[in-house]
């Protein structure tokens, strides 16, 4: 007899667990595996899962077993030329011979240990230990944004929202309270009654028990005309408003596009840029961006203008802050807005308008701003621009900060510099 | 007229299973499995996708394990080279239980079902039932409600001591999973219900055990008592885990059941190891013989039999050994091989068989099968059973490679000569006490710094691989005061392990 049984429905994902206690204990190795990954890759495909690799010799699980080396023998098939007492050579590299164990205990040998991380999991590893900085900022954002939850009970509302039970237990304490009086009364006027029957025939007072059962009828008459269900009974669900506690963030990218900037810069930029809006993503639930690029003079301009068009020119990185200031103005109320402003350069900058820069980021920009990062991407020396940001450092440490790059491999390890938790 | 006659006793002609076509396809197979005489536990088949068969192998077949960081590596190997395509699932799993639970895969189509229905079902399931390992060693009644025991008692672990604590023993703990057998005790039927009764009350013995054990009030002073101290353990001890269960001196009370649970598993799937090449042969000899009974009544097409073939001869194809694909011998193929030469010696014996197999040459083939199968275990079916004739289709031959000669000398190969000296060194590759290196738990020093002694008896000169260092670092952690092992040839100390390491 057999019973057969469909498991196809069953949670699926039984070694869901198990999967995640593997992840965590190796939490280290694939940290590091990922963020290989993040600078090896495609811009495109930076925030998909995929496949990471750890040493296999990290994750091992020990077992006691023959090492090479003294008296073994060895049965094989497939047997073609040899015969008794023949005497060969070792075959080279291990395989089949005497060592032919070790290759076949782990299918992949001694190369690393390969698996998939899904989307979701490859950003935990990418952000983990990260923080935005100064996040106070949780303002409640105007309309449309309430969510209703009940509110306990109210006497008023909508006939759909009539709650029965409530409705009929105040109705049944609205009849008892208002016959209370009459029925004392009739209990009394019963009393009485039988008090009466209970006398001899001949000494009752037939006329006062004629009035007693006047007046019982009269009492238990009214106490029936007491209305079953009143209005004033009703009792409504109450559904109250709340309104969503929103944050929202704003992220300026400033790039300098002048004729200085070339192509592998830019490409250096722009993953910086991705990664800052992968990571502000993930800790705000509507982020916004704003892209602007700036030669002589800025310019706000959509995604794709912004990474692909080119355009030459000298470089006044003021122009920019300007337009940004404007902007916040216009559209991002810092009430509202957590506004953090990330810009690259190679540090190019017209002679004389670092000092404006400066005064613009001390005086308008940081007030407004959570965070504002600048990184250089430059092999050579720093310049102007680089030493009047310098000084904006020393006068707001928590607030702005500055990191050179000199290629790709440097974007992800100065990003977690940038954004790294610090201890409070 | 003659087509549609044979078509309407076919049992199906589509490739397309249905839970009906399973049903009647198990009943069909299972009164012919009757006829031969196959003693089977009834049959749970179990269909799933998958997802789920990757599931179930990362468990390594247990149906319900407990929560391991292994396991999950496990899955994501599997999951990864299945995703690239470098390696097909099974077609099943089988559990050694009782009901007898058989995975079939929803992705298979018909023919593999019932291929997998006569193998699995039929196959391992009478294998379980009748081998004397298994009904020794294992109890198919009561492991389903143990797995559920362990599994619970390990989470509570966790949630008490936390992740990481019950974590570290458990890796302790499979690091010496070979280690935790009893390979001469039988040991007694376990139960969740009463597992869990006894639990707390083993707890609380082992632990005043133990304290006795280590009772630190000096006896007398001076060196003339520890002369006349008996050694301890008094005979060396091989199943390492349960003595540490019930002597390391410092683990608490949870931690010894957390060890017993990995020892029991363990002693669980020791049967299985002893008897991979007799297991898979006669599962593949029944699909065989049961596929092509049903082919004869006309129960199955010819293009059923083509496809079934064509997956059977790939599951027991053998490479040679110098074939890229080459890694060890099959057992499939050579316990198929043997069961079928068993049964053609007993039908139609040669003049060579008759003086090999005196015994069982022209003797009833199916009463023969099942003596072997039931009495015998890989080694010594071996030793019993292969043929010169499976030798020869083989073509067997053996080496020695010794690290004292620089060249590797062929030592007998599939001729009148070489017969006899390639079956024995083939049962010796199965037998598990040549394959393991052979450990001992030597002496515990008492009274001095309750370093623990293993010796390791060396096999044809054989060391130790390097991880034993790390496994003695588990060890350690266990025992919890210093560990050596020496790896003795004869009297003489070939090699020595030491954690934590000495200084020099």
């Amino acid at each position: 007899m057999s019973y057969i049984i469909d498991r196809r429905l069953n949670a699926k994902h039984k070694s869901a667990v198990n999967r995640q206690r593997f992840l965590r204990r190796y939490r280290d190795q694939i940290q590091k595996s990922v963020s290989d990954a993040v600078s090896s890759r495609s811009i495109k495909d930076i925030d998909k899962g995929g496949k990471v690799s750890i040493p296999t010799k990290d994750i091992g699980e020990p077992v006691i077993h023959h090492g090479n080396g003294g008296h073994n023998t060895r049965v094989l098939p497939g047997n073609k030329q040899f015969s008794t007492g023949d005497r060969v050579n070792r075959p080279e590299g291990g395989a089949g011979g005497g060592g032919g164990k070790n290759a076949s205990d782990s299918g992949e040998g001694e190369d690393d240990f390969s698996f998939t991380l899904s989307q979701e999991e490859f950003l935990d590893f990418m952000f983990d230990g990260l923080e935005l900085p100064n996040l106070i900022k949780r303002q409640l954002s105007g309309i449309e944004e309430f969510k209703k939850v009940r509110g306990g009970i109210a006497n008023e509302g909508q006939p759909g929202r009539i709650n029965i039970v409530r409705s009929l237990r105040a109705a049944n304490m609205r009849r008892i309270a208002l016959t209370a009086g009459k029925r004392k009364r009739l209990l009394e006027l019963e009393e009485q009654l039988d008090a009466i029957d209970q006398q001899e025939e001949s000494s009752r007072d037939l006329l006062l028990r004629e009035e007693l059962i006047a007046e019982m009828a009269k009492i238990s008459n009214a106490i029936k005309r007491t209305p079953w269900l009143d209005t004033f009974d009703l009792k409504y669900n109450l559904q109250i408003k709340q309104p969503i506690p929103r944050s929202k963030a704003v992220m300026f990218c400033i790039m300098d596009v002048s004729g200085s900037m070339d192509q592998a810069t830019k490409d250096i930029a722009k993953r910086f840029f991705i990664l800052l809006y992968l990571f502000l993503q993930r800790n705000y639930e509507k982020t916004e961006i704003v892209f602007i690029r700036h030669h002589t003079s800025a310019k706000e301009v959509d995604e794709d203008e912004f990474f692909h068009s080119r355009e030459t020119g000298g470089t006044v990185v003021s122009s920019s802050l300007k337009l940004m200031k404007s902007i916040i103005e216009d559209r991002y109320s810092p009430n509202e807005w957590n506004i953090y402003g990330a810009q690259a350069s190679d540090g190019d900058n017209w002679g004389d308008d670092s000092a404006s820069c400066k005064e613009l980021m001390s005086d308008h920009l940081l007030p407004l701003c959570q965070y504002y990062s600048y990184i250089e991407i430059t092999p050579h020396d720093h310049q102007a621009l680089w030493r009047t940001y310098e000084e904006v450092h020393e006068a707001y440490p928590d607030k702005f900060s500055l990191q050179h790059i000199i290629g790709v491999e440097d974007i992800y390890p100065v990003f977690r510099e940038l954004f790294h938790k610090k201890v409070a | 007229m003659k087509q549609s006659k044979l078509s309407s006793s076919l049992l199906f002609t589509s490739s397309e299973w249905s839970f009906d076509l399973i049903r009647e396809c198990d009943q069909a197979i299972g009164e012919i499995a009757k006829e031969f005489g196959l003693d089977t536990y009834p049959n749970q088949i179990e269909v799933i996708s998958s997802e789920q068969m990757m599931d179930a192998y990362a468990a390594v077949g247990m149906p319900i394990g407990y929560h391991h960081w292994s396991y999950g590596k496990q899955f994501l190997s599997t999951e990864n080279s299945y995703r690239r395509g470098q390696m097909g699932l099974a077609y099943e799993i089988v559990i050694n239980s009782n009901p007898c639970i058989a995975y079939l895969m929803e992705e298979n189509n018909m023919t593999m079902q019932a291929l997998v229905i006569a193998h699995a079902c039929y196959g391992h399931n009478s294998f379980f039932k009748g081998n004397y390992l298994f009904r020794t060693w294992t109890d198919a009644d009561s492991i389903i409600d143990y797995l559920v025991f362990a599994k619970n008692y390990i989470s509570k672990c966790e949630e008490r001591h936390g992740i990481s604590e019950v974590e570290s023993i458990i890796d302790s703990c499979h690091a010496l999973m070979n280690y935790g057998v009893d390979r001469y005790k039988r040991p007694y039927p376990i139960s969740a219900h009463d597992e869990e009764l006894r639990q707390v009350e083993r707890a609380e013995y082992l632990q005043k055990q133990v304290n006795d054990l280590w009772r630190t009030i000096p006896k007398s002073a001076g060196g003339k008592a520890e002369k006349n101290t008996p050694r301890f353990p008094s005979e060396p001890q091989e199943n390492i885990l349960y003595f540490l269960e019930k002597n390391s001196p410092l683990l608490e009370p949870w931690q010894r059941e957390v060890i017993r649970i990995v020892r029991k598993i363990a002693q669980y799937f020791y049967p299985q190891r002893q008897t991979q090449v007799m297991n898979e042969g006669w599962a593949c000899f029944w699909h065989y013989t049961l596929l092509h009974e049903m082919y004869n009544r006309g129960m199955v097409s010819d293009g059923f039999m083509l496809e079934f073939l064509q997956s059977h001869t790939s599951v027991i194809a053998q490479p040679a050994y110098d074939s890229p694909y080459f890694s060890g011998i099959n057992p499939y193929t050579l316990g198929f091989a043997m069961m079928m030469d068993i049964r053609r010696i007993c039908e139609n014996p040669t003049k060579e068989d008759r003086e090999w197999f005196p015994d069982i040459a022209g003797s009833n083939w199916n009463e023969t099968l099942h003596f072997a199968m039931r009495n015998f275990k890989d080694e010594s079916f071996i030793l019993q059973f292969l043929s010169p004739k499976v030798m020869r289709d083989l073509k067997l031959f053996s080496i020695v490679d010794d690290d004292h000669e620089d060249k590797i000398e062929i030592s007998a190969i599939h001729d009148e000569g070489g017969f006899k000296r390639l079956r024995e060194i083939l049962a010796g590759q199965y037998n598990l006490g040549n394959r393991e290196p052979n450990i001992q738990i030597y002496s515990v020093n008492v009274r001095g710094d309750r370093a623990l002694t293993l010796h390791h008896t060396m096999h044809n000169r054989k060391p130790l691989a390097d991880s034993a260092t790390e496994v003695l670092k588990h060890l350690h952690r266990l025992w919890g005061f210093d560990v050596h092992l020496h790896s003795m040839d004869g009297d003489e100390i070939k090699q020595s392990f030491h954690c934590p390491e000495l200084d020099e």
